[in-house]
């Protein structure tokens, strides 16, 4: 069965259909991973652009990995910076790109929309790997994912996105992939972080972490962008640690066998005690794992569709 | 030369005349005769027959940008007088949001100079403060000798109360209204209205709160100083609420509203199309129906494009790194007229009144006369006149519009003024 969309820009709107197809096609090239050969042949002679307006390690090297076991020509274009400071607008940068005849562009940008903005301007298969602080799909689907494996189900569940909802795109993300894979979903953080009307979304706003540590199955816990303008929102970061941070001693006091989810990079003794961070809850390092699985399954659903 | 309107409707709500089927003779642009006319006057003249059609006193656009000096890449005062021809007026106001900008006379006589052989009446707006920099107020004096209708930084609000203050007390000694663009600084910087949309979209949003603060301190200030304050294109209920209130009290405070603020809401930005994004950003449903009944119960005194040429390689760009504005003067009388009087929020008396008598009253501009010997300043509607949109006809350099291929009813199908007339795409000398 293929996918509904020629594109990934994001997870409002995709079915649950799509996303089970996704969760379950990444579970075949999970074991791939594994191999001590891990190279499929499938997307040999497809040609992928990574094109990252927006610096990032982890991301790129996850599409670029997923790319290569899939047998891509892959080409990475990193610029920082609107296209408006190059002088190039970024319709003509694409524009020259797409020229050279690629088969899929894997966008990363600061400014939200612009994955949408490629599908008017080029016709190959656009992948939102993260747009301004709109949507990261597939971060959530590897959250999902790895969610998934680790409690045998998504349904029923109830998972709490803690932090700087406010500025985040894997939050966006992560509420519509789960609400839809009927997950109760919550967001946890100061006021000043949480975006105005996101109940009307369908999820619930706390703003005690001892609660959400309580009241649910998962944290999916993250990073406060501390050199961005993340500051402005609390007082300090010991203050944010301190009413916010999960320790492990938060932890124990609540009881309770949680499930904790971060996008990384962490900031120690923030969002996460070092203690957590390397503790037995978290998932860390499973879920980037995850991530090359199931960025191949969006590469490849997308990538063999026409 | 003799040019007759013949079979008008005449609507004059300042002269109190609602005339069916007369006709109008105007000789060397001078009304000469109107009524029934005689063989002799029909003699050797232009005949338009204007059936059904309606003159009103030409409209005047009290805010427009016509970008130069300066970006004359985007519109020129002539492309600008084109298009406002084309849209139904026979004056602008133009704002000093230019580089340099309009805070000298120097700068006021070129473009006045630019203006002088069109049709369309030209009004500079002088800056509020130099370089529109809300630190040192203008040279106000110097700048009302030359010709400005008002002071403005539009663009921005003016910066700080104290420096507002200056401005009201020492503009009122010319009885012209300060214009503010009401945002509160330190509130905005966002792409989109704070609303269930801007956290979907992800888009860093401004809230309805920023212009209400400013609309509150101005209200406050006008009353203070005695200064008038124009509300420029007003955007949320709560402003809607506050002017509403101040003129309960009978300060001296008017106010705006544009065709896209009482059309659209901020679902237009769905799509990431940067023709979506102006300051002040489009708002919800409940902000469009405010700005309605301001309108129909007379707490918005007039309607006003804030028409803002941008080229296309600047639009079609990243949604918040796209410039604020969008172009207004060919689709705004008949967004008028299909969103208001077809929709009976207001009747076509309101419309001219809006359009065309109320912002000459605030900006003290004389208001043009159905009367013989005057010279004829007219807009001629055609009121039923279904049409599409279509932005690559625009006399406008720039095609920023959120309204392409809108289905609309009702346009205006020429202009008379200056002793020149625009009908049927041709500009003529009469």
């Amino acid at each position: 069965m293929p996918l509904n969309s020629r594109h990934l820009l994001g997870l409002q709107g995709v079915s649950k259909e799509d996303i089970q197809l996704i969760l379950d096609t990444a579970h075949t090239f999970r074991e791939i991973l594994d191999r001590p050969i891990k190279k499929v042949p499938t997307l040999q002679g497809k040609t992928i652009v990574n094109l990252f307006y927006e610096s990032s390690t982890r991301t790129r090297i996850s599409f670029e990995l997923a790319e290569k076991r899939l047998s891509a020509d892959t080409v990475n274009f990193s610029i920082s910076g609107s296209s408006v400071s190059k002088g190039e607008t970024f319709k003509d940068t694409m524009q020259n790109i797409e020229a050279m005849k690629v088969d899929m562009v894997v966008a990363r940008h600061g400014a939200a929309g612009v994955p949408l903005f490629l599908t008017n301007i080029c016709d190959a298969n656009i992948i939102n790997a993260g747009d301004g602080i709109h949507e990261h799909p597939t971060q959530a689907l590897l959250d999902m994912y790895s969610i998934r494996q680790k409690l045998g189900k998504l349904e029923g569940l109830k998972v709490c996105i803690v932090g700087d909802v406010a500025h985040s795109r894997v939050a966006l993300s992560n509420i519509y992939g789960l609400l839809t894979m009927g997950v109760k979903v919550s967001v946890c953080g100061p006021s000043t972080m949480i975006p105005r009307y996101i109940e009307e979304l369908g999820v619930d706003v706390i703003h005690n972490i001892d609660e959400a540590i309580q009241e649910n199955d998962v944290l999916n816990v993250l990073r406060i962008q501390l050199e961005r303008k993340a500051k402005e929102y609390f007082p300090s970061i010991r203050e944010y640690a301190k009413y916010f941070g999960i320790t492990q001693e938060r932890l124990d006091k609540n009881g309770k066998d949680i499930l904790l989810l971060h996008p990384g990079p962490i900031n120690r003794g923030v969002e996460l005690s070092s203690e957590v961070a390397d503790g037995s809850n978290q998932i860390i390092l499973y879920q980037v794992t995850n991530g090359v699985a199931v960025r191949m399954a969006v590469l490849y659903l997308l990538g063999t569709l026409n | 030369m003799k040019v007759v309107l013949k079979n008008v409707n005449l609507i004059h709500p300042e002269q109190k005349i609602d005339e069916k089927n007369v006709s109008i003779l105007l000789t060397d642009g001078i009304i000469s005769k109107i009524g029934k006319l005689s063989k002799e006057d029909l003699d050797g003249a232009k005949e338009l027959d204007l059936e059904n059609k309606y003159v009103v006193p030409g409209f005047f656009d009290m805010h427009v940008h016509l970008r130069e000096p300066g970006r004359e890449d985007k519109e020129t005062v002539e492309t600008g007088c084109n298009s406002a021809a084309n849209g139904g007026f026979t004056a602008v106001a133009c704002m000093p949001n230019t580089e340099p900008a309009i805070d000298s006379a120097e700068v006021v006589n070129f473009i006045k100079e630019k203006a002088s052989a069109h049709l369309v009446d030209v009004y500079p707006v002088g800056a509020a403060t130099l370089k529109r920099e809300g630190e040192v107020i203008a040279p106000m004096a110097e700048l009302y000798e030359a010709g400005v209708i008002g002071f403005s930084d539009d663009g921005v609000a003016i910066k700080s109360a104290s420096v507002l203050r200056r401005a009201l007390e020492y503009s009122s000694m010319y009885n012209v209204p300060i214009i503010e663009h009401c945002e509160d600084e330190s509130l905005s910087g966002g792409a989109m209205n704070e609303g269930v949309n801007s956290t979907i979209l992800g888009l860093p949003p401004v809230p309805a709160v920023s212009e209400d603060i400013i609309v509150g301190r101005d209200i406050l200030m006008a009353e203070y100083t005695g200064g008038k304050i124009h509300i420029a294109h007003l955007s949320t209920a709560t402003a809607v609420e506050m002017v509403r209130q101040a003129k309960k009290k009978n300060l001296p405070v008017t106010a705006e509203v544009t065709p896209h603020h009482f059309t659209l809401t901020d679902d237009a930005v769905k799509s990431y199309d940067a023709n979506a994004k102006m300051s002040p950003p489009l708002r919800t449903q409940k902000d469009v129906d405010a700005l309605l009944e301001g309108l129909k119960d007379g707490t918005i005194d007039v309607i006003a494009s804030d028409h803002a040429p941008h080229a296309i390689e600047e639009k079609e760009a990243e949604f918040q790194y796209a410039p604020n504005g969008i172009v207004g003067l060919e689709t705004e009388v008949a967004l008028t007229l299909s969103e208001l009087y077809h929709k009976k929020i207001l009747t076509l008396e309101q419309v001219v009144k809006k359009l065309s008598i109320n912002p000459r009253k605030i900006c003290n501009i004389s208001i043009p006369k159905f009367e013989v010997g005057e010279s004829a300043n007219f807009t001629i509607l055609d009121l039923n006149l279904v049409w599409t949109v279509d932005i690559k006809e625009f006399k406008s350099k720039s095609k920023n519009s959120p309204f392409d291929k809108r289905l609309l009813t009702g346009k205006s199908v020429g202009v008379i003024n200056s002793g020149k007339l625009f009908y049927n795409d041709e500009m003529i000398s009469i």
